[in-house]
This record gives C-alpha cells, sequence and structure tokens, in this order.
C-alpha cells in the first residue's frame, strides 16, 4: 500500500484572496475586450483601427499580468506550508502591480499608445506621431515596474528555499537526481517554486534591461539598439515570464489532486529529471519565436525547434500523465475544483500538440503570425493555466464540507469547457486558413470564423462570470475558514 | 497542402488526449484501493509511452530539419536565374523593386524594413500563406519561391506595425514569360 500523509492545509491568507481577487477581475475585464476585438473583426462593432489595437494593447499586457499575478498567488499558498515567506514583499509585488496596471492603462487610455503588449523595438518609439514618447516610456515603465514586484518576490522565495534547503540544487533535489541520496526530492511546491524562480529571475532581468535601453532610446534616439538583440531579449523575456505561469499555477494540481485522490504526488527521479530538463527548455526554447528572423544563427533555429519538441516530453510524460495516473480508479469526488484541475491537464496537453508544430520550422513558414498562435497559446492558457487559477478559486472558497455546487456551476463549467474548445480550435481554424493575427479588420473571406469565435467567446465569459461571482460571494468565508477536500470513496476522513 | 495536414494532425493529437482523459474520468468513480500494484503497471506504461513519444516524435522531427527555408536551393528545382524583387517594408506600405514575375521560374525576394519590424507574408490566390519571413530593419532576409500557378498573389504584413498594418497589402502578378515586365 502507498502511503499518502495529507499535508496540512493552514487555511488561505487574506493577501492571497486580494491577489485572486485582483486577477479575476481583471481577466474578466480582459476578456470582454477580448470579446470585443473578435466582434469587431466580425463586423458586429464598429470600433476602428486605433480602439482595437488599443483593445489588443491591453488586452495582451493584461492577461499576462493576471496569469502572472494569479499564478504568483497559487505558488505563494502553497510555498509557505513549505518554507517561510513575507508576506509584506508578497503584497508589495500586489501593490506594484497595481501601479503598473495604472501606467499601462494611462499610456494607453490617455496617451493611446497601442504599440502591442510585445513593445517590439523599435515600433515604440516609431508612432508615425499616433502616440508620444511619453506615451511609450510609461507603457514600458508600467511594464518594469510589474517586473520589479516580481523580482522581489523571486528573490524572497529564493531566500526562503535556501534557508530551508541549502541551496538551489538541492530544492531542485540534485541530489536525489544526481547524487547518492536516496528517497524522494522536496515536494513538488518547492521543486516547482525554485525552479520558476531562478527561470523568472533571469528572464525579468533581461527584460527590464531591454525595456530601460528602450526607454532612453525613446528620449535619446541617437542611443540606438540593434534591433535583432533587442528582439532576442524581447522574445527571451516573453516567453520565460508567461510560461513561468502555468508552471506557477500546475502547483495547485500537485497539491490538491493527491489530495483529493489520496494518492502521492511525489518528487521522484523522473519528477525531478524533468524539472530540471524544463528549467534549462524554457531558457533555451525561445529561438522558436524567431524562426521566421533568417538573419539569426541557424544553430539557434534548429535549437529552437529541437527544444520545441523535448518540451513536450515533460508536459505529457510527467504532469499529465503523472495526473491520469493518480485519478485512475481513484474513487475520487468529483467537485468543482478536482473536475476544473483535471480538466486544466487536458488543457495544457491539448495545447501543446498544436504549439510544438508550430515550432516546426517548415510549419512556421507558413503558420507564423497567422491565427494559429493564439490558437495554442489560448489553448494551455485558457483551458490550461486559467482553469488551474478557476480549480484554485473553488477550492479556497470550499470552507465546509458538506458543502456543494450548485447546477449552476457544472453548468458553467460544461458551458466554459465547450465553448473554451470552440474558440481556441476556431483560432487554430483560421491559422489553418492563413488568417494573420493581430488585424483590426479582416479580409471578407475570414470574417465568418471571426463571427464563430465571438459566440464562442461570449459563452466563456458567462462561464467565468460565474466561476468568478461563485468566488467573490465566498470569500469573506475563505479568508476565515480552512478549505475542506472531498475524500475519495474508501477512506477515513 | 501542408496547412490542411497540420490541422489534421494536430486535431488527431488533441482528440487522443481528450480520449485518454475521458476514459481515465470515466474509470475514476471506483477505488483501487491498493495503489501499489497500479502504480507499477502504469509506470511501465509510462516508460511504453516515452518511447512510443520518442520513436514518433525524433524521426519526425529530423524529417522536418531536412528542408529548411533559409537554404539557398529553396524554391528552385531548376538551375535558371532567380528573378529578384528588392522588398522594403514601411509603415504601412511595400516597396517592390518589381510587380510581375515568370511561373515556374524562382523569385528570390531580397525583405528588409525602413522603419520597424514587418512580416513579408506571401499569400497565394486562394488566399493561402504561401512563404514568409520577417521585415527587419538593418537586415535583409531572402525569401525563395517558385509560383507554380499564373495568377495575383498578395503581400500581406505578418507583423504588428501599427495603426494601418492590417492594410498593408500589395500584389505580384505571376505571368507566363511573353508578358513578363524587365526586372
Amino acid at each position: 500500500m502507498v502511503e499518502y500523509n495529507n499535508t496540512i492545509d493552514r487555511g488561505t491568507r487574506a493577501s492571497v484572496l486580494a491577489h485572486i481577487a485582483t486577477a479575476v477581475l481583471t481577466l474578466l475585464l480582459m476578456m470582454v475586450f477580448g470579446l470585443l476585438m473578435r466582434m469587431e473583426q466580425a463586423q458586429y462593432i464598429e470600433l476602428g483601427p486605433m480602439w482595437f489595437y488599443q483593445l489588443m494593447t491591453l488586452h495582451g499586457a493584461g492577461m499576462v499580468g493576471v496569469a502572472a499575478i494569479a499564478g504568483a498567488a497559487i505558488m505563494w499558498h502553497f510555498l509557505r506550508q513549505y518554507v517561510s515567506l513575507s508576506e509584506r514583499i508578497f503584497m508589495a509585488n500586489l501593490a506594484l502591480f497595481l501601479v503598473g496596471v495604472a501606467m499601462i492603462l494611462a499610456s494607453v487610455l490617455g496617451g493611446n499608445f497601442h504599440g502591442a503588449w510585445t513593445f517590439l523595438y523599435p515600433l515604440p518609439t516609431k508612432s508615425m506621431g499616433l502616440w508620444s514618447p511619453g506615451a511609450a516610456a510609461l507603457f514600458m515603465g508600467g511594464l518594469l515596474v510589474i517586473g520589479a514586484g516580481f523580482v522581489l518576490l523571486h528573490l524572497d522565495i529564493a531566500r526562503a528555499v535556501i534557508v530551508r534547503y541549502g541551496s538551489f540544487a538541492r530544492a531542485l533535489g540534485w541530489p536525489q537526481l544526481f547524487g547518492r541520496e536516496e528517497g524522494y526530492g522536496p515536494p513538488p511546491a518547492v521543486v516547482a517554486s525554485t525552479m520558476v524562480t531562478i527561470v523568472n529571475i533571469v528572464g525579468l532581468v533581461v527584460g527590464a534591461s531591454i525595456i530601460m535601453m528602450m526607454i532612453i532610446n525613446a528620449y535619446v534616439p541617437s542611443f540606438s539598439i540593434e534591433p535583432l538583440l533587442a528582439k532576442n531579449m524581447i522574445c527571451f523575456f516573453g516567453h520565460v515570464f508567461i510560461n513561468a505561469t502555468i508552471y506557477m499555477a500546475v502547483i495547485a494540481v500537485y497539491e490538491l489532486l493527491p489530495r483529493y485522490t489520496q494518492r502521492p504526488w511525489k518528487s521522484n527521479r523522473v519528477f525531478l529529471a524533468s524539472w530540471t530538463a524544463s528549467l534549462l527548455m524554457v531558457l533555451f526554447i525561445y529561438p522558436h519565436h524567431l524562426l521566421m528572423d533568417f538573419a539569426m544563427p541557424r544553430w539557434m533555429l534548429i535549437m529552437g525547434q529541437v527544444i520545441s519538441y523535448l518540451n513536450t516530453f515533460p508536459i505529457l510524460i510527467v504532469t499529465a500523465y503523472g495526473g491520469l495516473m493518480i485519478v485512475y480508479r481513484s474513487g475520487i469526488r468529483w467537485d468543482m475544483t478536482s473536475r476544473l484541475l483535471f480538466l486544466s491537464l487536458f488543457g495544457w496537453a491539448a495545447g501543446a500538440m498544436p504549439a510544438f508544430i508550430d515550432g516546426t520550422i517548415s510549419v512556421n513558414y507558413i503558420m507564423h503570425n497567422t491565427l494559429w498562435v493564439p490558437g495554442h497559446f489560448h489553448t494551455y492558457l485558457l483551458l490550461g493555466m486559467m482553469t488551474m487559477l478557476f480549480g484554485f478559486m473553488y477550492h479556497v472558497g470550499n470552507t465546509r464540507r458538506d458543502a456543494t455546487e450548485g447546477m449552476i456551476d457544472r453548468i458553467a463549467l460544461w458551458i466554459f469547457a465547450i465553448a473554451t474548445l470552440g474558440f481556441t480550435l476556431s483560432f487554430l481554424y483560421s491559422g489553418k486558413s492563413s488568417v494573420a493575427r493581430r488585424y483590426a479588420a479582416h479580409l471578407p473571406e475570414w470574417v465568418p470564423y471571426d463571427r464563430v469565435a465571438a459566440v464562442f467567446a461570449a459563452l466563456v465569459i458567462a462561464a467565468v462570470l460565474v466561476f468568478m461571482l461563485r468566488f467573490l460571494l465566498r470569500l469573506r468565508s475563505a479568508a476565515r475558514n480552512v478549505p475542506q477536500i472531498a475524500l475519495a470513496r474508501g477512506n477515513p476522513a | 497542402m501542408l496547412h490542411d495536414s497540420v490541422w489534421l494532425i494536430s486535431i488527431a493529437l488533441m482528440s487522443l488526449m481528450s480520449a485518454v482523459f475521458i476514459f481515465v474520468y470515466v474509470l475514476s468513480h471506483v477505488r483501487h484501493a491498493d495503489y501499489k500494484p497500479l502504480q507499477k503497471r502504469a509506470y511501465r506504461l509510462r516508460t511504453a509511452a516515452f518511447w512510443v513519444l520518442a520513436l514518433t516524435l525524433g524521426p519526425t522531427m529530423i524529417y522536418s530539419l531536412l528542408d529548411l527555408p533559409y537554404d539557398e536551393s529553396r524554391g528552385s528545382s531548376n538551375k535558371a536565374t532567380p528573378q529578384i524583387i528588392n522588398a522594403v517594408g514601411y509603415q504601412w506600405r511595400w516597396e517592390l523593386s518589381r510587380t510581375e514575375v515568370v511561373v515556374g521560374q524562382p523569385v528570390e525576394f531580397r525583405v528588409t524594413s525602413a522603419d520597424v519590424n514587418h512580416g513579408f507574408g506571401i499569400y497565394d490566390t486562394n488566399l493561402r500563406l504561401v512563404a514568409q519571413a520577417q521585415a527587419m530593419p538593418g537586415y535583409t532576409n531572402t525569401v525563395r519561391h517558385t509560383f507554380d500557378t499564373e495568377g495575383t498573389y498578395r503581400i500581406l504584413c505578418m507583423e504588428y506595425c501599427g495603426l494601418i498594418h492590417h492594410n498593408m497589402v500589395t500584389e505580384i502578378k505571376v505571368v507566363k514569360l511573353a508578358g513578363a515586365q524587365r526586372g
């Protein structure tokens, strides 16, 4: 019999709930912006290109921020069960996030900045007079402030992990993986948090460096930047930061599915190897964003494709398979939390399929910057990462052992799953039909796809509204009580 | 077309994922009390899954790397001298050194940008993207393509470049030899 030892749940801190509430309210607003964009392309409404690109810029920056702040909250919530974290720094991160958001909103809505969240050099400073250098600097400054908050958070996590485990190497389980130490490595939450901390600190420093250079360039144009170097730095930062959000959020799956199934999810050697491999891959995979930059060294582009393929292994063979393994014949009691977490694993694994295919150079040649790209990243971010967030929201709100979700939640879940698949598949189908990405107006041949996508997007929002309202209604109880888990059948409470 | 294959393979793989998750979901309701033997079997199956994945993805990846768009031989099945088009992206227009090429003969697009990043995307007469490269300030990326059918092809911008990005379109005529303009 494999023993499962229940992790002690110390309850949910108000600071975590503040993060999640901020994230989900922003998420809903950004989803509405996304819907407006799809409706504009579908010719249901008429916003005009200026508004479209402003909304696109806000949607991109906002969603990345939401994913980051939500992922950080999930990671912090579980990690503090094992290490001693500073709540002040955690809240400072949220405060800096809100300051950054205010700066970005002012830049876009007040200064008409619409250079996309990717702020690809030199576009922010070459606007054809449509926004000022000040607006560009304000936008990039907002990103910088948000990034500074995350650097603080990760430094605190690094401190706490090193104090508890001695080094990053030990926290990643290297003595068990490479050395002679027997048994399991640190808990999955610690391994994942350490990996995220390492890659995000590197990513954020690179991101902050290019942003600083671009802010200087905005005011001193003679301070020019090598465009391909700038592109590399931006893609590196963007890739690492957004991918880290999934690695943070998946901690909810590692922590909660074992509690539901009463089966262990330990850091065995395969698990540790996969996280060490993911650490390296997330740092070196980014050239797959630059496959159409023929001026790049060819070995880097080939490396981008090779790592894109290799990257599917940890996702499929370790995390998705691990989740399936402990759920299979477990007698799990399905509630909103367990269903959403299970669904999120599917979303991550399914989204990885069109993603790695897009990482094939010869495919990228005919698919890059079509709607295929938002097709795959919406699959693993919306049906994967955000679904982990929704599962976590139901978990922290589920403070009564006899609590049952209403029919409306279950209906919302089904609508969410089906509509998200419909929404992402309409993106992918549009990509297959060569519909270009980031277009304020679509060619007449493309409009039917947009109309289908807009309907699915509206349904997704309706479902998320239910998840959000349920969470907000349970906020007070969540702050006072410890979350409860519906134990698997055949197990003593 | 590669577009259709990519779509079908993705849908097949995503469907396979769905089937596996539904299978496990359906069989999750009854508890198998002793997890140890189940775990052992699952680990064996995982090893098998690893090798299936490795032996499927590995050769596919290697095969796909044999034909890269960066190769100079790309787009040329014959030794004919390529028809050269210098393409420069501006906010928000394309400037091409010529707008007509001969069908069946290789074309070499030398793509760059005068201001910000653009994407040089060639769309065929059925509005399918058949080739592309980034148009980078300070760099020239060479796209090699042979047009197999006559007609009017569109060049669309594939990298967001500001307010009129979606209207940054131009055309190339692919004609029989007699009608082509001198390059």
